[in-house]
């Protein structure tokens, strides 16, 4: 009995898979590499949210004039390709640049996806995208920030996501505009990871640029126990500004531990990332009041455009909650792959690579608040930039640059803890 | 150097509380359980849960939790270790393996991967002791842990079922042959090491987060620990856990905090090299 079933369920498989595909049933399957599981992967589950969103935004009519001008989010499929459906196949990478290698020679081999997003974590997105090149697949990077990524001479990487020299910059160019404190003396407090390395890189080099010094450097290994000592050597280095490059887990226990410890740097400022976690800002929200950190994202930037009003109501009709900074882009990207492969017209490598090196799109056609997207010679989108936030009552308000800035007396500073 | 040198003694009395009860297991049973991790994933969810729907603080609840999780470890020894046993020591390392991927996978499914912490608990705020700051939850629950591995000592080396326990670790067919029942003396050591992970995860709660693989976190220093405070030797485990803080706390505080792991196991390495049998080992 028991076997027969298996004979028919395999039948049935093998039918399945036989089935010719009729030409308005056409799909295009794209490969997304995210941490599903491990430690980020409550970050991995709001990425994943964000792409199913854009994915039923492209696939299934909806009216909505808010999106009126971005392209591909009318709910044809695809019209270039006869209104073919996209479609996301997900591989886990447990956040892991070994797990995120095998999941892109697994989707390219056996899922035969015409092109790789993700990985969200700058060191799986390393490797991951190593492999796409070696195989002649575009990999599109929406939310990955390390600068290394675009220095590599790759052909086939795209990144959308402005990188940490761009976030780096922008906070140095937001400490201009702070008067009320000193902000010469830095202290970089970062993981010892591909992100947390390139952030401090980044700001050793902005630092000098725009007049400051550096006066800790304390890489932490991500998920330990105790984070006291790193605390310690912070609050003994006296620094104006901490800047911190930390994921969810590191985040909330450093927050616990300053407190304990009754430090507070005088302007807390994050490299976004576990600062900028829904989990994050529900739970430890009311304790982190003024905290600042780098974003793309605030759900007060959605008075500038009424596309990104459009996008996070929608976003928070399906799931109950508002869009973040790290979810926001991964969004931005699918539309952005899926519009190349549409003026690509066809499915091969070749021709979709070329239609993403002709991306223009203005600051209309995009679902962010950046000026467009349009990649330079070394795959990185140009038109991007950054925001700096500040935690105030129940989530982050925009206070740089000024023009997003909804609340003037944002950013209160000195940092207490609450 | 004061103040890292308290952080390390107190981070040390929580790995010695997480792992006294793997020791315990370990010595007695012969068990190493590779779920002792999840063990303390579970006590640490069941505590969460107890405050955040039932408004019980941990501290009132861990015992609760203690008893709890000596349920579970009950039931793992009754409905896996016992049928293992006596087959090759590999099967039951990797049932016990296998327990531990399918706790996390079912901790994923059903509380989600989200980070979760209890912001405020009764333990909330920090105390002063020499003119340092530290947090009050990691105080207290290292003194309760200090309180619990000190009761545990003298249950195992002062008391006539402490005898027991050391009677069946020593030979199990002698000590049948005098009377001393093995397989429900191994029954009540996994209770009780369960227990005190279950004690130990609940007052973790009240100042680390929570999420379904932060077994992993502690659960390697706790091995360690065990390992390096020698097989069998409840004493040599706590005093290793010790160490694991102090010399984590120093390294992160004197030479860099990157490089506070990589200390731990050269330290590992070196007490391994100058005496294979762990600082307290029997043999």
């Amino acid at each position: 009995m028991k076997k027969n079933i298996l004979a028919g369920v395999l039948a049935s498989l093998a039918m399945a898979a036989t089935l010719p595909a009729h030409a308005a049933d056409k799909v295009i399957r794209i490969g997304a590499i995210y941490p599903l599981t491990g430690s980020s992967a409550s970050t991995g589950q709001e990425l994943k949210e964000a792409i199913d969103l854009a994915v039923d935004l492209i696939n299934n009519p909806h009216a909505d004039a808010g999106l009126a001008g971005i392209p591909m989010a009318q709910g044809k499929g695809l019209p270039n390709l006869g209104g073919a459906k996209l479609q996301v196949v997900y591989e886990d990478s447990q956040g892991k640049p070994e797990v995120g290698l095998a999941d892109a020679q697994r989707l390219i081999d056996q899922e035969h996806v015409v092109a790789l997003t993700g990985a969200y974590q700058s060191g799986v997105t390393k490797t991951a995208s190593r492999i796409a090149e070696q195989r002649g697949i575009p990999y599109l990077n929406a939310e990955s920030s390390s600068p290394d990524l675009t220095e590599r001479g790759y052909k086939w990487f795209f990144r959308t996501t402005p990188n940490d020299e761009t976030f780096i910059e922008n906070m140095m160019q937001f400490l201009d505009t702070v008067k009320s404190v000193p902000t010469t003396k830095i202290a970089v407090v970062y993981e010892n990871t591909d992100f947390g390395v390139n952030t401090y890189k980044a700001v050793e080099k902005f630092a000098k640029k725009y007049h400051r010094q550096i006066v800790a450097n304390i890489a932490y290994s991500a998920n330990s126990p105790s984070v006291t000592a790193e605390v310690q050597k912070l609050s003994s280095a006296k620094p104006d500004v901490a800047i911190f490059a930390s994921y969810v887990s590191d985040a909330m226990l450093f927050v616990r531990t300053m407190r304990e410890a009754k430090y507070a740097p005088p302007v807390l400022l994050a490299n976004d990332a576990g600062f900028i976690d829904t989990r994050f800002i529900q739970e430890m929200g009311p304790q982190v009041q003024g905290v600042l950190t780098r974003d793309v994202w605030a759900t007060d930037v959605t008075g500038a455009k009424p596309a990104l009003k459009a996008i996070n109501d929608l976003f928070k009709a399906k799931y109950g909650k508002e869009l973040n900074g790290n979810n926001a882009r991964s969004l931005e990207g699918i539309l952005v792959l899926a519009d190349a492969i549409n003026r690509a017209g066809s499915t091969d490598p070749q021709a979709i690579r070329k239609a993403l090196i002709a991306t223009n799109l203005n600051a209309n056609q995009v679902v962010m608040p950046w000026a467009g997207v349009k990649f330079d010679a070394n795959g990185q989108n140009s038109e991007g930039s950054g925001l700096i936030l500040q935690m105030d009552g129940p989530g982050y308000k925009t206070v740089w640059p000024t023009s997003y800035r909804t609340d003037a007396a944002l950013p209160k500073l000195p940092f207490a803890w609450k | 150097m004061l103040e890292a040198l308290l952080a390390g003694l107190f981070n040390g009395l929580i790995y010695a509380a997480v792992a006294v009860g793997l020791a315990l297991i370990w010595g007695i049973t012969d068990v190493i359980n590779f779920a002792h991790g999840e063990f303390l994933m579970l006590a640490m969810y069941a505590a969460y849960w107890l405050y955040t729907l039932g408004h019980v603080d941990p501290t009132m609840s861990a015992p609760l939790v203690a008893v709890l999780l000596a349920f579970v470890g009950f039931l793992t020894y009754a409905l896996i270790i016992k049928r293992l046993q006596d087959g090759p020591p590999m099967t039951v390392i990797l049932a016990t393996f296998g327990l531990s991927l399918v706790l996390r996978q079912v901790a994923f499914i059903a509380f989600t991967p989200d980070y979760r912490t209890l912001p405020d608990t009764w333990l909330s705020g920090s105390v002063s002791m020499a003119g340092i700051s530290m947090g009050r939850p990691s105080v207290v629950t290292g003194l309760i842990a200090l309180v619990m591995v000190i009761a545990l000592f003298v249950l195992v080396y002062r008391t006539r079922w402490g005898h027991a326990l050391q009677a069946v670790a020593e030979d199990r067919q002698v000590a049948a042959l005098v009377g001393i029942p093995p397989d429900r003396i191994n029954a009540q050591v996994w209770m009780l090491g369960s227990a005190a992970v279950g004690l130990a995860g609940a007052l973790l709660t009240t100042f680390f987060y929570v999420f379904p693989s932060v077994g992993t976190v502690f659960a390697l220093l706790a091995f360690v620990a065990v390992c390096m405070g020698g097989f069998g030797s409840l004493a040599g485990a706590v005093i290793a856990g010790l160490l694991i803080g102090v010399i984590e706390a120093m390294t992160g505080y004197f030479v860099a905090p990157a490089l506070k792991t990589v200390s731990i196991y050269v330290l590992f390495i070196l007490v391994l090299w100058y005496r294979p049998r762990g600082l307290f080992g029997r043999w």
